[in-house]
């Protein structure tokens, strides 16, 4: 995290690129996050979005984009990424068009489709080396159609479509780890709440070529349950408890951006969330609470 | 110009090749596969500046076909059966993105029962999506719509791809004599890839295929896309003219073959044109007044050429190389539609199913099928779609299936096999 622009809040970049006044949600973790991530990386680039809630960014006539955007398919993002990035690197090679008119190709997915069904559109582009840069939005459920249970929901949340006294008896899929075993050129995870770390991840990210992957954890009002003002309070939460790391990988080694220390108790985060409220009313869940515990301290034994 | 015995996947890949395409988004399935391999092989030895990107499906490869396409640059791609299939979102998407490019799809029976021989349910599947559809019935018209095809989805009034068919093994791996125009003049025919409006540039942003909210701005486009298919149809005249003139092969949009004074016709599309055309021949030298009427295109479909083909015709006989399940023949359906309340228009249209996953429908069955058509119009009463399956393929299959019948008896008594 050396050479950065971004060394104190006041660094960080406020020229509003991104338009106000969108269709998404009051407080939405997923929109704060991308806002950031556009300020850094700049109009100079194409999104390149799968189905889900930021599809509703771009809506005939309007765009918030002060760059290019171009909606695909729920599944294959990555590979309409693919064909951007070919089109503007052969248009360059034969002289078809001057340099300066290329663009960033950024792929713009919920965990709808990068933890499911664009997953292998992803991991393809990974290893054909495509030179792009996929920022998940993770709200932890199909978002856009109610928050259904996704293979990003967290153990024991309630969902739309697991909606019985335990939630979803699954475990959240590890992304990070799936795609640095893809060995891409970059991986990280960010969180609106930390700006200043997603920032200068951001900005690294954007210096290097290759697959690079920003996972932003995406605290999400009408899904998880809680009032849109405390998004924010919400992301702080999920890292000073330790449930959403903040790291990055790079030629093979996870580097931990943020160690919580002390690491608050999970409850602290999971009882600000409507989605758990089952494991504190009307009697506490004790062996739920001490397994997410249990799970998130077993995480960090073994972080380095 | 040059002379070779090509096969449909080669010539398909000469078709691309002098086409100039720039990206060649690619996955392998047969029967298709000797095309992209082909292409790869012009990559690798500098004989053709394009690049070919292998996808890990066909849903991507659609994909990337239409996005590069919306960047920009002449893209061509080709796919057989469950690949067109796992595709199909894609094909109304990019159509809907208004991308121009060609896709070869070589044409082939679709699961279950997963199987290789040629079928045109693939291809009819993809007949509301927005994709033009051109069917060669030879390896000459494999490459010849390969280049109008780009002159066609380019076309100003137009900008919509394209899809060339042609039948799995009987073209994709038959070797007949082909013409390969000049690099020249097919570059001349062909032109320099134009983009219009539709690329992405940085002094230019754009936001493509973005949401429409409700049914007001949906319809419009959608309505778009329906009038810039129908437009095809005065493009094709014009292109196919301008073919003409430079290579001397003249396409009109439905080929009418001794079909001027003829009583009874043959309808189909694709390959087994070459049979029908040996059976009307046949027929004809026994002094029956028989012919063929084959539209090229199949979206937009030539409506008023059919028409115009097919009237004062007693009858029509359709060969379906395709099933809808519960309805029938695909081809009948868009003819009988077409035909419908025409004035002197064939008062019967027999339908018959037949060459499905390659079957092979001979000129005896083709004579057979225009006698049927024949004895309907005599007896003024149009007959019940006819499934074509004779006598000793029904003998087969009951041979397979005591076969498979004895090998359950056989394990479950726990005989060895």
């Amino acid at each position: 995290m050396s050479e950065t622009a971004y060394r104190r809040m006041q660094d960080l970049p406020s020229t509003h690129l991104l338009g106000a006044g969108t269709s998404l949600c009051a407080g939405c973790g997923g929109l704060h996050a991308f806002r950031e991530l556009y300020e850094v990386l700049g109009e100079k680039s194409v999104i390149v979005n799968a189905a889900g809630c930021m599809s509703l960014l771009s809506v005939y006539p309007f765009t918030p984009f002060r760059g290019s955007w171009l909606y695909t398919s729920m599944a294959s993002a990555p590979a309409g990424a693919q064909g951007v990035r070919d089109a503007l690197d052969l248009l360059i090679e034969k002289g078809r068009m001057p340099a300066e008119e290329d663009l960033r190709v950024v792929t713009l997915t919920g965990d709808g489709a990068a933890y499911g069904m664009g997953l292998a559109a992803t991991s393809a582009a990974i290893d054909r080396g495509l030179d792009f840069l996929y920022l998940c939005y993770d709200n932890e459920g199909y978002g856009n159609t109610g928050q259904q249970t996704s293979a990003a929901t967290p153990h024991a949340a309630r969902t739309a479509t697991d909606a019985g006294p335990r939630g979803v008896p699954g475990f959240k899929k590890d992304l990070f780890a799936i795609w640095a075993a893809n060995r891409p050129t970059y991986v990280a995870t960010l969180i609106a709440a930390e700006p200043l770390d997603l920032a200068r991840k951001v900005e690294k990210a954007a210096r290097l070529r290759g697959p690079r992957l920003l996972l932003a954890l995406a605290p999400c009002p009408p899904g998880w349950g809680f009032d849109p003002q405390d998004a924010v309070e919400i992301g702080r939460l999920a890292v000073r408890t330790g449930v959403w790391p903040l790291k990055e990988w790079e030629d093979g080694r996870v580097v931990h951006t943020k160690t919580p220390r002390p690491r608050l108790p999970v409850e602290e985060y999971l009882r600000r969330q409507r989605r758990f409220a089952h494991l504190f009313e009307p009697a506490r869940d004790e062996a739920t609470l001490r397994e997410i515990q249990r799970r998130v301290d077993a995480y960090w034994e073994g972080a380095t | 110009m040059t002379r070779a015995l090509l096969t449909g996947n080669a010539a398909a890949a000469w078709g691309a090749r002098l086409a100039g395409v720039d990206y060649v988004p690619a996955f392998p399935i047969t029967p298709q596969t000797e095309i992209i391999e082909t292409l790869g092989s012009w990559i690798a030895g500098g004989e053709l500046a394009a690049r070919m990107v292998t996808l890990e499906s066909e849903h991507s490869m659609l994909t990337a076909a239409g996005a590069a396409a919306a960047t920009g640059v002449r893209v061509f791609t080709a796919t057989s059966s469950q690949g067109l299939l796992h595709a199909m979102e894609m094909l109304y998407t990019v159509a809907g993105w208004r991308a121009p490019f060609v896709l070869v799809n070589v044409s082939r029976g679709i699961a279950a029962p997963i199987t290789l021989g040629s079928d045109h349910s693939d291809v009819l599947a993809a007949r509301d999506t927005g994709f033009l559809q051109l069917h060669a019935a030879s390896c000459q018209e494999v490459l010849d719509f390969v280049l109008l095809g780009y002159r066609l989805a380019e076309h100003a009034h137009v900008r919509l791809p394209a899809i060339v068919n042609l039948d799995g093994f009987v073209l994709s791996f038959t070797r007949e004599p082909v013409a390969i125009p000049g690099p020249e003049e097919a570059a001349r025919f062909v032109g320099p890839f134009d983009p219009g409006s539709v690329r992405f540039r940085a002094s230019r942003p754009i936001s493509q295929a973005v949401a429409v909210l409700g049914a007001v701005p949906y319809s419009y486009f959608r309505y778009e896309v329906h009038r810039a298919a129908e437009a095809a149809a005065a493009a094709w005249d014009e292109v196919a003219a301008d073919f003409a003139q430079r290579f001397g092969r003249r396409y009109d949009a439905v080929e009418a073959y001794r079909a001027d004074d003829a009583e009874v016709v043959l309808f189909l599309i694709g390959s087994a044109a070459t049979q029908a055309r040996d059976a009307v021949d046949q027929l004809r030298a026994a002094g029956r007044r028989v012919g063929l009427v084959r539209p090229r295109l199949l979206r937009p479909f030539p409506v008023g050429a059919l028409r115009t083909a097919l009237a004062g015709k007693r009858a029509v006989a359709v060969l379906d190389q395709d099933l809808s399940m519960g309805m029938g023949g695909v081809l009948h359906a868009e003819l009988a539609g077409a035909l419908y309340a025409a004035p002197d228009g064939p008062a019967v249209l027999a339908s018959f199913i037949g060459g499905l996953g390659g079957r092979d429908v001979g000129t005896a069955e083709l004579a057979a099928m225009l006698d049927a058509a024949a004895r309907a119009a005599d007896e003024g009463r149009t007959p019940p779609p006819r499934l074509l399956y004779t006598e000793a393929e029904l003998r087969e299959v009951r041979k397979l299936q005591a076969v498979a019948l004895a090998e359950r008896h056989a394990v479950a008594s726990g005989e060895d096999a």
